[in-house]
């Protein structure tokens, strides 16, 4: 058994010390939010935060967390920077196929966490971990921005949108 | 063509057979004969369908279900990959049923041609940008079905004329009166009148959503992580496998020894189908370890020494002396100067986010799926086979799609997963990982091109032509589809029908298959892609050659042709081209084509570095999509599209070793990275033709910008893709010591 604290609350999981985070959230806690892409850490689809700190989750033990909080996308809401990067990405629209957003939002909500105002350099290097192969980057940035600013970033070609989102 | 006529808007068949290739545009005819498939209006099939999902109490058709109270659900025809079409298809609907998006929800629609199939495909299928295309007319007419029910139902209550009442947020409002009436409360009355012969439909300058820069229907659960793909499913009972398959392309397993990873704890089962072999376990982690830890022995096959170099010389030998199939011949090749270049485009994975996965239940006589895919029916029957059922025995449930791009129009994954679910009892989630997913991709083709005019003395093109050697993806995906001739018309779209007034013309495909074993598939921009770089690359050869502009080039032969050349002169003004002066080693390359019935020219903008590194500075994107539905959707389609054709052009490549994909996951087969990402400035001309296609076009237009752009900063002509950065180097010596010294191999320097 290994005690983890996911969310807030403290989780008994009969797992093995070497099984990845990623796997122990996705089939043993049932959290699906945090994504597979890789296994090696080369996309950042199981980006997690390990006391606030963005991490991969496919390459990280449960035997090596300790008494380390883990937040996933189903809890990022919690804290005041994956708060407004949700309300910005909700704003900007930035998904499309989706998978990889989970992942994008924990990386950016870290970014936010700890450089309120990031540049386009700071937001090149927390962000570039994070594949998207639906290739959103351009509302990523524009997101990141919002939430940083609180500003609406004017896209590229669509002036305004009107607040008329679906439920 | 009249996209808004109204009444039995159909699409020919012979219209759909002639298009052939997914891509082509197609015919609409008023009044052509039904045949099953998607409708507005209310089919045998209907009743049954609705009573499965949740017996609304008003479902006019496959689209639309009210419940009695009120709530409005939309059931969607098409898979959602990323391409917002859930929001497209719901603001057509909603445009015409009279609610705001807001108050909808959408369900994934069952495998059923009858409701869901797209003539224009022959199948209820996810693919070739057609969706918008295809049901512009029908989900609008679907709306307005449900609206006329509604408002008759309220008027007959009312006693009063249906043309008096007005619709807005699910509510009909007689104003004289002061009377109102939810959808909710009419949805019992209205599900007694009969169908309505003729519905009226909204003037575009009516439309309150469509044109309408609005968000997507799925934002929020995949802002919060509660949606659920495919790889999400859990089941009770369900055990979790990973799986291996022969890394021979076509070769078969000869043995397991399977002690070691029976003995890994949480590993259940391994099975064994006769090409691979599937490790289950109490979840992923198991599973996994139980795949590393087996020891397995395959019998590779004819493949077994097969090389990426030794296809590449066989299209090359194909398209010196094998015979071709004449697509299009129009006028005769003149006298004048010749001008030959050979072109070359290697295979190339999908590698969606989500790796391939299925869940399947198989109990005795019956067979359930969970599974995110374009081709749901096409699941059903692949399944069914695998399983020994009758198709009516295989339940499928369609999920969202974390990326398609052509890899989830194929069954592979589905008929593998039933094989090994068919021998266990439980539920059984099947996850490939990310190598299997890439190794086991359904490859895009390569090609080998040898492109050609005549030109005369001022450098026009007098005569244009192009032989193309490759294998065909319809021929095995939908050989129905070919061609009397044996012509693929997917693998000359866009050159056959070059956007360029060209009257002399002679385009030739030699087919040539590729080895059993190495399937070839549909990828994102499917023949466009190809044919758009080549021709768009040697367009710009030819310009230069003629000491032309090459925007001034192009403009020439787009006379006849105005939507065209209103996109080259947007993105050519919206990016200033022309004015002022680059740096050195910065340059801006242009192409434009015609493809799924959207016009687009891109101008992208780099700058190569000293050592051969190209750096996307800008890219500026012209559109011409017809009727625009969705702005902020056509805006991201077209900036991921753009930016996916770029990642590939600059990056991707799938080679062959041993009969093996070299490839594996995103260290070896890169894609590119937000912080390499141009901004993508999209202006788009506005328009009241046909919606177009949005999906795709962005992916094909891009390689030749970025290729023509790399030529204007280096005076070098890439005729092959990807990018070769070592041709691109200015000291090229001081590349190659560069690339040992961080550790490289011979690959990347050659």
């Amino acid at each position: 058994m290994i005690d983890l604290n996911i969310n807030g609350q403290s989780v008994a999981l009969n797992a093995p010390d070497d099984m990845p985070l990623l796997w122990a959230l996705r089939d043993v806690v049932g959290l699906t939010g945090t994504k597979f892409g890789c296994g090696i850490a080369q996309c950042g689809a199981c980006t997690v935060h390990l006391d606030g700190q963005p991490v991969r989750s496919c390459v990280l033990p449960i035997g090596a967390i300790g008494k380390k909080a883990v937040t996933t996308i189903e809890a990022v809401s919690q804290t005041p920077a994956g708060k407004s990067i949700q309300k910005a990405w909700l704003d900007v629209d930035v998904v499309q196929c989706g998978y990889c957003q989970s992942g994008q939002i924990m990386s950016a909500a870290a970014l936010l966490q700890r450089t309120p105002n990031p540049s386009d350099a700071d937001i090149d290097m927390a962000m570039s971990g994070n594949i998207c192969r639906c290739c959103t980057y351009s509302r990523i940035r524009a997101a990141i921005k919002q939430a940083a600013t609180g500003k609406a970033e004017v896209l590229q070609s669509v002036v305004a949108m009107p607040v008329r989102s679906a439920s | 063509m009249k996209p808004a006529a109204v009444g039995a808007v159909g699409i020919s068949r012979r219209g759909a057979l002639q298009a052939g290739g997914l891509a082509l545009a197609f015919t609409w005819v008023g009044g052509s004969k039904a045949f099953a498939a998607i409708s507005p209006r209310q089919q045998p099939a209907d009743a049954a369908a609705a009573l499965v999902d949740g017996n609304p109490a008003f479902a006019p058709n496959a689209f639309i279900r009210i419940d009695a109270d009120g709530g409005v659900r939309l059931v969607m025809p098409m898979a959602e990959m990323g391409q917002a079409i859930y929001t497209g298809s719901a603001m057509l609907l909603a445009e015409e049923l009279g609610v705001e998006l807001d108050q909808v929800r959408v369900e994934h629609s069952p495998p059923n041609e009858a409701l869901y199939g797209m003539p224009l495909l022959g199948g209820q299928i996810t693919g070739g940008s057609t969706s918008t295309r295809g049901t512009y007319g029908v989900l609008r007419e679907a709306g307005a079905v449900a609206r006329t029910l509604l408002v008759s139902a309220a008027a007959a209550q009312w006693k009063v004329d249906a043309a008096s009442c007005t619709v807005a947020r699910g509510v009909v409002s007689h104003a004289p009166s002061n009377r109102q009436l939810g959808f909710g409360a009419l949805a019992g009355a209205a599900a007694k009148l009969p169908m309505p012969a003729k519905v009226a439909l909204k003037e575009p300058k009516d439309f309150k959503l469509i044109g309408q820069p609005l968000r997507r229907v799925d934002s929020a659960g995949k802002v919060d992580g509660s949606t659920q793909f495919g790889i999400d499913v859990r089941l009770p009972g369900m055990k979790v496998a990973t799986v291996k398959a022969c890394p021979t392309l076509g070769g078969v397993l000869a043995s397991v020894d399977d002690k070691a990873a029976r003995a890994i704890p949480g590993v259940i089962d391994v099975l064994r189908i006769k090409d691979a072999v599937a490790v289950v376990g109490e979840h992923f982690w198991a599973a996994k370890r139980g795949l590393d830890a087996l020891n397995v022995q395959w019998t590779p096959g004819q493949n077994a020494a097969l090389t990426t170099q030794q296809l590449r010389a066989a299209l090359a030998g194909a398209l010196a002396k094998d015979k071709a199939i004449v697509g299009k011949e129009t006028g005769k090749r003149p006298e004048g100067t010749l001008v030959q270049a050979t072109y070359d485009l290697p295979m190339l994975a999908h590698a969606t986010m989500e790796p391939l996965n299925t869940t399947v239940h198989v109990r005795p006589g019956e067979c359930e799926i969970w599974v995110g895919t374009q081709v749901p029916t096409r699941c059903v029957s692949a399944a069914a086979k695998v399983a020994g059922l009758a198709e009516d025995k295989v339940v499928l449930h369609n999920q969202y799609l974390g990326g398609g791009f052509g890899r989830r129009l194929e069954t592979d994954s589905v008929e593998q997963a039933v094989a090994f679910a068919k021998q266990v009892p439980y539920p059984l989630k099947v996850v490939w990982t990310r190598e299997e997913d890439i190794r086991h991709d359904i490859v895009r083709p390569m090609y080998h091109d040898d492109i050609s005019a005549v030109v005369d003395g001022e450098g026009r093109i007098l005569w244009f032509g192009d032989r193309i050697a490759g294998g065909t993806v319809l021929g095995r995906w939908a050989p129905a589809f070919m061609g009397k001739d044996g012509m693929d018309s997917d693998l000359i779209e866009c050159v056959a029908e070059p956007c360029y007034d060209l009257p002399n013309l002679k385009v030739e495909w030699v087919r040539h298959d590729m080895p059993p074993g190495l399937n070839v598939g549909w990828w994102r921009g499917v023949g466009p892609t190809h044919n758009l770089f080549v021709m768009e690359s040697f367009i710009d050869e030819l310009a230069q050659r003629a000491k032309k502009d090459p925007v001034a080039y192009r403009r020439a032969m787009l006379k006849k042709n105005p939507r065209t050349l209103a996109v080259l002169d947007l993105a050519a003004d919206k990016i200033g081209w022309g004015k002022g002066t680059l740096p050195a080693r910065v340059g801006r390359g242009v192409a434009v084509g015609d493809a799924f019935g959207s016009r687009v020219c891109a101008i992208v903008e780099v700058e190569v570095t000293p050592q051969g590194e190209v750096r996307m500075r800008r890219a500026v994107v012209g559109l011409d999509c017809g009727i625009a539905v969705n702005a902020s959707s056509i805006e991201a389609q077209i900036q991921g599209g753009l930016l996916f054709g770029l990642s590939a052009a600059l990056f991707s490549e799938i080679t062959l070793r041993e009969g093996t994909i070299e490839q594996s996951n995103f260290h070896d087969y890169r894609m590119l990275r937000i912080n390499e990402a141009p901004p993508v400035e999209v202006h788009t001309v506005k328009s009241g033709e046909a919606p177009g296609g949005l999906g795709e076009v962005g992916t094909a237009i891009a390689a030749p910008a970025l290729a023509n752009a790399i030529f204007a900063a280096t005076g070098v002509r890439l005729r092959a893709l990807p990018v070769n950065r070592a041709l691109l180097a200015q000291d090229k010596e001081a590349l190659k010591k560069k690339i040992a010294d961080a550790g490289h191999g011979a690959r990347s320097a050659a």
